[in-house]
């Protein structure tokens, strides 16, 4: 395994927070428990043998069938050290995520992305609300379970109901 | 003593300035930006969601369609990603064409960012300059690739086929006059005390703000922050080329000008150096035939390759069980493909970090507390792509 301070630090830090350390083609990713993200992500960014100081991206994935259902990874880089780093938590299905967007302001839109496709409530974001898809929309697209055509893709829009009713409006 | 009274403005979706689809919700004091809420989604298509039901080869055509001012170079990325889980080897000749191609796309994509740019800030005359010069590079793109805008022409394993014969020496010609060029556009707008007005000290950022926010590309660089993937964690043979990072002090609307400008030198230069220095050889993986269609001229005469391609097609290929992050430089900054593999032939999650969608995250600090005449200049700075955004 490649040097990993990070790795290290977490470990010395965490113990008890640090689920698990794998690598795959040169790229760490920590597992790490979801009660302690927050001190762990405040950790990353700041102590000096870290600065994970740019969040790159915070991508929610749904295992599926595995449990806990949901997982939210975070892509970290620091400016420093030039180097990057996973974070990888679960959550269960209806359990809310502490925000992170106090440490990184990055955060506030992304969180809001995996708000919006999977339905991950994130504790304490200030504006938590849909971002790419329609306030009224229903469902959480990107969730396993949701088809890929939509729910009402083989149905008459409204108003194609409306005209066989013969209330024809003028076009 | 008189009551403030707030007004709320809506700007977009359909507004000559905001490139595309953006809405923006503006609260103003006067003239003063007091709030500002940016309302995307619009050309929301589902491409997630789209490449969890396609093979990893299908999968790429819907790349072009995010930053559809540099498909290339989001063919490049995505394509990095998936060879990174298969954990393949390209050939030199391979990597320096993608190289040469996506770097022409970055000069195609910052032509296309000045002339609309200066257009919103008044400046009409650059549009029709900038325009002819991309224009050139599209005609050269299309000559390689068949197609000026979606081009799929970057391959899983390498580049769909190798440059056709008067490719080279066009490109020639242009590496040797596109420095004048540049020289043009900035005798229209460097020292132009109308552009300077208009774009000095506007919706400024700082390093440390940008870094937080999450920004990169030209805008992170013009605020003095040196971070470019090309450097930080080079792909594609970039560590053998010899370019720059052009920097920029004040972090203003005129800095990102200024980087985007020199961006534009130093790809030049990069595409002069990829031309001299192209190794002959392959431009697929020779030693991945699961991945890697068979040549052409096999497929006719060759049973077991017709087979291999059809299986390649229709099929596609499995993937090591595992999750990969790679991303490149594009011309809006970090472009990156998260891909998770469950063993099959498709992509369990396909994640985007599209750099337009978080640098316009950045947007509503930029230009509060700023004037709304100045909005437009903002927006046109941080160079956006709602395709990209939207995904």
């Amino acid at each position: 395994m490649a040097k990993c301070t990070a790795c290290e630090r977490l470990r010395e830090k965490f113990p008890e927070a640090v689920r698990g350390i794998e690598e795959f083609r040169g790229e760490i990713l920590v597992t790490v428990d979801k009660g302690q993200l927050r001190a762990v992500m405040t950790f990353l960014k700041e102590s000096d043998g870290t600065l994970y100081d740019l969040l790159v991206d915070i991508a929610g994935v749904d295992s599926g069938t595995e449990s806990p259902r949901f997982l939210v990874v975070y892509l970290l880089h620091s400016m420093k050290y030039n180097n990057r780093l996973k974070i990888k938590i679960g959550a269960p299905e209806g359990a809310a995520v502490d925000t992170v967007s106090d440490i990184w302001k990055a955060a506030d839109w992304m969180e809001r992305e995996v708000y919006d496709m999977f339905g991950i409530e994130f504790s304490h974001h200030p504006d938590l609300r849909r971002i790419l898809l329609p306030e009224d929309f229903s469902g959480y697209p990107l969730r396993k379970d949701y088809p890929l055509k939509g729910v009402d893709f083989d149905k008459p829009f409204p108003v194609c109901l409306e005209e066989e009713k013969g209330n024809q409006t003028d076009v | 003593m008189s009551e403030t009274r707030l007004m709320t403005i809506n700007m977009g979706p359909q507004h000559p300035a905001t490139h595309g689809v953006l809405r923006l919700l503006l609260e103003l004091d006067g003239e003063v930006i007091v709030k500002a809420v940016p309302d995307i989604g619009y050309l929301h298509r589902g491409i997630e969601k789209l490449a969890e039901s396609m093979t990893y080869p299908q999968a790429l055509t819907l790349t072009d369609r995010l930053d559809y001012t540099s498909g290339l170079s989001n063919n490049l990325a995505y394509c990095l990603a998936v060879e990174k889980l298969l954990d393949i080897a390209i050939p030199k000749r391979a990597q320096y064409l993608r190289v040469l191609l996506a770097e022409l796309q970055r000069i195609a994509a910052h032509l296309l960012w000045i002339a609309t740019h200066a257009l919103d800030l008044g400046a009409m005359t650059l549009l029709f300059y900038a325009f002819r010069d991309r224009e050139e590079i599209l005609g050269m793109l299309e000559l390689v690739t068949g197609a000026r805008l979606t081009p799929s022409f970057i391959r899983i394993g390498g580049i769909a086929a190798d440059i056709p014969e008067p490719f080279l020496p066009r490109v020639k010609a242009f590496v040797e006059t596109f420095p004048k060029r540049v020289d043009e556009y900035e005798t229209l707008l460097t020292e132009n005390i109308i552009w300077k007005k208009r774009t000095q000290g506007i919706s400024p950022m700082s390093g440390a703000d940008c870094i937080n926010y999450g920004v990169t590309g030209p805008v992170l660089r013009a605020s003095g922050v040196y971070y470019d993937v090309r450097k930080a964690y080079p792909y594609s043979s970039y560590e053998d080329f010899d370019f720059e990072i052009p920097l920029g002090r004040k972090g203003d609307v005129y800095d990102r000008y200024l980087v985007r400008l020199k961006e534009m030198r130093q790809s030049n230069r990069i595409v002069a150096q990829a031309m001299e220095k192209l190794p002959e050889g392959p431009v697929m993986a020779v030693d991945a035939p699961l991945v890697t269609p068979p040549a052409k001229e096999e497929v006719g005469k060759d049973i077991a390759a017709l087979i291999r391609h059809f299986k390649i097609m229709e099929e596609g290929f499995k993937t090591p069980r595992g999750e990969v992050y790679a991303s490149i430089e594009s011309s809006k900054g970090e472009l990156g493909f998260y891909l998770i593999s469950d063993g099959t032939n498709k992509p369990f999650r396909m994640k985007i970090r599209p750099p337009s969608f978080i640098n316009l995250g950045a947007l509503p600090r930029m230009i509060e507390g700023q004037m709304v005449a100045d909005v437009v200049a903002a927006i046109g700075s941080i160079d956006i792509v709602l395709g990209e955004i939207d995904r």
